[in-house]
C-alpha cells in the first residue's frame, strides 16, 4: 500500500451539488479499486495561474489515498474521461513522509546530543567540589 | 600606452564580484553582501509541498523561472525539492509556467 495524494480541477460553472456528486463519485472508484480515502479537502474556487480549456477559475479537490498502484491508474483513467475535471496531478507522498521522519529523527538525536554534552561536565565538577 | 585613467573598458566587463548580487555595477558604492541563509534549513523544512503556493512564489522570478540559488541563498538539497514542488505546482495551475510581461 502506498500513499498518494491526487488533486484536482473541477470547471467552476459547474453547480454545487454537482461538483459534490463528482467527488463523491471519485471517493467511490477509489473504494472499488482497493483503495482507501484518507481525507478528502475541497479547497475550493481559486484563479487557476494560466487559462485551461478557456478557463481562468477552478474548483481544487485533493484526495489523500492510500492504495495499490492500480487503485490511482483507475481512478486517473476516470477522471481523465471526465469532461467536467480540468486537470488533474497524482503525487506518491509515502516515501517523502519517510524521508521526513528520518530527518526529524536525526536532529532530535543531536539536539539530545547537543544538550546531553554541556550538562555532563559540569555536574561530575559540581559533585566533586561537594565532597571536597 | 593608455593614459593614467583607465578608459571605459571596464563598464562593460563583468567585475568577479558581480555574481554575487545584481545590483553591482561595477561597484560604484560599497556594496555590503549579506550572508544568505537557507530559508529552508532556518527554519527547519524537511519537505517543500507543492500545494503552498505563496510561500513557493517567493521563489520564483516575476515572469515565474524559478530563482537560482545564488539570488535566495537556498541550500542545494531544499533548491533541488523546492524546484520539484515548483514544477509540480505548475502542473496544477497554482504557479504560472510563463506570465507575460
Amino acid at each position: 500500500m502506498h500513499r498518494y495524494e491526487v488533486m484536482f480541477i473541477i470547471r467552476p460553472d459547474l453547480p454545487e451539488e454537482e461538483i459534490e456528486k463528482l467527488v463523491s463519485q471519485m471517493e467511490g472508484y477509489v473504494a472499488a479499486a482497493g483503495g482507501k480515502i484518507e481525507k478528502t479537502e475541497k479547497m475550493g474556487r481559486r484563479k487557476l495561474a494560466y487559462r485551461i480549456s478557456r478557463q481562468r477559475d477552478g474548483f481544487y479537490v485533493l484526495l489523500i489515498l492510500e492504495g495499490v498502484p492500480g487503485t490511482v491508474v483507475e481512478l486517473e483513467r476516470r477522471l481523465r474521461v471526465t469532461d467536467t475535471v480540468l486537470k488533474f496531478i497524482t503525487i506518491r507522498t509515502d516515501e517523502e513522509q519517510k524521508r521526513g521522519a528520518k530527518l526529524a529523527q536525526i536532529r532530535e538525536k543531536k539536539a539530545a546530543r547537543r544538550k546531553a554534552g554541556p550538562a555532563h561536565s559540569p555536574a561530575p565538577a559540581a559533585e566533586a567540589s561537594q565532597q571536597a | 600606452m593608455p593614459p593614467g585613467r583607465r578608459p571605459s573598458k571596464p563598464e562593460n566587463r563583468p567585475s568577479r564580484g558581480g555574481a554575487a548580487g545584481p545590483s553591482s555595477p561595477g561597484g560604484r558604492r560599497p556594496y555590503f553582501r549579506r550572508r544568505k541563509v537557507c530559508k529552508f534549513c532556518e527554519e527547519k523544512i524537511d519537505s517543500i509541498d507543492y500545494k503552498e503556493a505563496k510561500l513557493l512564489g517567493q521563489f520564483i522570478s516575476e515572469r515565474g523561472k524559478i530563482l537560482p540559488r545564488r539570488l535566495t541563498g537556498t541550500c542545494s538539497s531544499h533548491q533541488h525539492l523546492l524546484a520539484v514542488a515548483i514544477k509540480r505546482a505548475r502542473n496544477i495551475a497554482l504557479l504560472p509556467f510563463a506570465t507575460a510581461v
